[in-house]
């Protein structure tokens, strides 16, 4: 067996230096990650060595008081998150559905541009769009429809403002739709053919198939999708911020006026000006910081590995 | 349908048939009822498509409907008036929105294509992919995370908003979209090209360089366009970095305008004609959106194209 020698990695200086200098670049993102962390834990010190554990499940923010418990923040996030996923994961995978099992080549490719167009709005073009025509339309129409019709849950009673939980909630939904439909997208691209042919032998309907050898293969990554489209909603600061009305009180109605731990930040931060006001509102974004940190950790794992699944296939 | 009439004769079960139907004796057709539900699921498939598509005309529209009236040539050259007084424009807020773009790429392009270069030429391994991980969270962090990130870091020291705090703050956001894109394409170029290089004695660093990426050159300044569209219109890090500004200032170390934060200090005022300019702002930033997306596209396309072409 001859074997030959190898070549040593990288002889000329030029390439030594070269790889180096990519190599840090490239560790100075990671390094920037922990950067941010670490800044953001900093400053949040004094509030959590104020209240403790308690600061994020006492339901009091009054920076009139100087009172900080993010609780009611945190349930804003969860419940204007929660409520644009239940919207937005069914249209989505609706939507990805439409796009890779239905339409012909090129009715795909110009909706899918559009689709494509809603993300790529900038945030604060939909909260004047929430603003001026999304909030006067849902406390002109929606909301006193659904008071009148479903106004025996809690969910839906009290004064229609327009503004509040269900308007931000609503926007949330149209911005991660993109989001959600393009990984579905990629998720249903990666069923192999051959699966689909087999299920449309046996004498599926369309729609059979799409459920046979598409969506039932494929559930782990709609999963993964939609938990991502959580990582954006929890994120989402300047369209929230702009129809949700912020109040940080907790109200069981989606009519009311909330804020999210997004929306707190990008309220009162510029004009806070008692320290622990700051820090309270750093120690929030601490904690958006790891929740995406693990939301989106979660889903990519989920996501590459089904992918990687197929691809082996 | 011949084969759907032979399968009529077959008695199906009468599952899921209302039991007066059943009893009726009925002539119930299986097959063709599950037709008929594919049917209306693929009608509901389109119009849900349809459906998701109405936000994005309806944001269209208005912006159009109510930016374009207030659009005039003050809104390009005149500094915001007092409040109260009608008029005035957003040529602060324009300009400082490419001074802040312009340091976001002075540190977000050089980091975000070397990433991307890392990526593709020496980030097969583990540490690649830990690299491309942390690239891919990075790209995930809230935006108003990075800029209280940029608060810290950059406005705590220097004691006052500035300019150049906002930069930090957009060319964090968008090193990780530059650096995905870079790297995709580059991965496009064929292995053989670079052995061809290495083979006629180059080394390493000029095949990377002049090589490999001088052949996606187009592709590469594509998706830096893009990100740079995309950070344009980002609001929430430069709140309480580069704050907003009434004046004309070309100072880095002082406050400045952008566009993004002055639609947004417009749009939740009270006056009607700041709504105005907002609307007129908003049009500003939707059409340059809209147009980088589909130049972008299309030579992003070709680029891509060009590079597959190379391969065969």
């Amino acid at each position: 067996m001859t074997t030959i020698a190898k070549r040593p990695k990288d002889v000329h200086l030029g390439d030594r230096v070269f790889a180096l200098s990519l190599k840090s670049i490239a560790a100075f993102v990671g390094i920037m990650l922990i950067a941010i962390g670490f800044f953001l834990a900093k400053a949040s010190i004094p509030a959590l060595n104020n209240s403790g554990f308690a600061f994020f499940v006492t339901s009091v923010w009054d920076p009139v008081q100087n009172v900080y418990g993010a609780l009611p923040v945190i349930f804003g996030t969860i419940v204007s998150s929660l409520t644009a996923l239940m919207i937005a994961g069914p249209m989505s995978v609706g939507v990805a559905l439409f796009l890779t099992e239905l339409a012909p080549a090129w009715i795909a490719s110009v909706f899918g541009f559009l689709v494509q167009m809603l993300a790529a709005i900038p945030s604060v073009v939909y909260g004047l769009w929430g603003i001026f025509v999304l909030a006067p339309w849902m406390r002109e129409t929606v909301q006193p429809t659904l008071s009148s019709s479903l106004g025996f849950l809690p969910l839906f009673q009290g004064p229609p403002y327009g503004v509040g939980m269900l308007t931000a909630s609503l926007i949330l939904a149209i911005m991660i739709t993109p989001t959600i439909a393009s990984i579905c997208q990629e998720v249903f691209k990666a069923v192999p053919t051959a699966q689909r042919e087999s299920a449309l032998a046996l004498g599926s309907t369309r729609w059979e198939m799409m459920k046979l050898a598409v969506l039932k293969t494929s559930k782990p990554g709609i999963f993964g999708a939609i938990i991502l489209g959580l990582g954006r909603a929890f994120g989402e600061t300047m369209a929230v911020t702009m129809v949700i009305g912020n109040r940080s009180e907790i109200s069981f109605s989606l009519f009311a006026p909330g804020q999210t731990m997004a929306s707190v930040i990008a309220n009162e931060y510029a004009e806070a000006t008692h320290d622990l006001h700051l820090s309270a509102l750093a120690a929030v974004g601490l904690a958006l910081f790891i929740v995406t940190i693990i939301i989106n950790g979660t889903a990519r794992v989920l996501i590459s590995r089904i992918t990687f699944k197929r691809q082996q296939a | 349908m011949s084969s759907s009439e032979s399968l009529m004769t077959f008695d199906r079960p009468l599952k899921g048939l209302h039991p007066s139907l059943r009893r009726k004796g009925l002539a119930f057709d299986y097959y063709r009822r599950s037709k008929f539900r594919s049917f209306l699921v693929q009608i509901c498939l389109c119009l849900v498509t349809i459906g998701a598509l109405v936000p994005l005309f309806s944001v269209f529209i208005y912006v159009l409907q109510q930016g374009l009236p207030a659009l005039n040539l003050a809104f390009f050259t005149e500094t915001p008036k007092p409040v109260g007084e009608v008029g005035g424009g957003m040529a602060n807020s324009l300009a400082g929105t490419l001074v802040i773009i312009g340091i976001a790429s002075l540190i977000g392009i050089p980091v975000g294509v070397g990433t991307g270069l890392y990526l593709s030429e020496y980030g097969q391994g583990k540490r690649g992919s830990t690299i491309r991980f942390l690239v891919d969270i990075l790209a995930s962090i809230p935006s108003i995370v990075v800029g209280l990130f940029a608060y810290s870091m950059v406005v705590l020291p220097m004691k006052r908003f500035s300019a150049l705090a906002g930069g930090i703050a957009l060319s964090i956001i968008m090193i990780p979209t530059v650096a995905r894109s870079a790297e995709e394409l580059l991965k496009l170029v064929p292995q053989t090209v670079r052995e061809a290089g290495l083979a006629l004695g180059l080394p390493r660093w000029k095949v990377t360089l002049q090589i490999v990426l001088k052949g996606c050159r187009a592709g590469i300044i594509t998706g830096v366009i893009l990100a740079l569209a995309r950070i344009a219109g980002e609001t929430a890090p430069l709140l309480f970095t580069a704050l907003n500004n009434r004046f004309w200032s070309t100072q880095l170390d002082q406050p400045m305008s952008t566009l993004p934060v002055q639609i947004y200090s417009y749009a939740i005022s009270p006056f009607d004609d700041w709504h105005r300019q907002a609307w007129a702002g908003a049009l500003v930033l939707v059409l340059l959106v809209l147009l980088v997306n589909l130049m972008t596209r299309i030579v992003f396309s070709r680029a891509a194209t060009t590079l597959r072409g190379w391969r065969k």
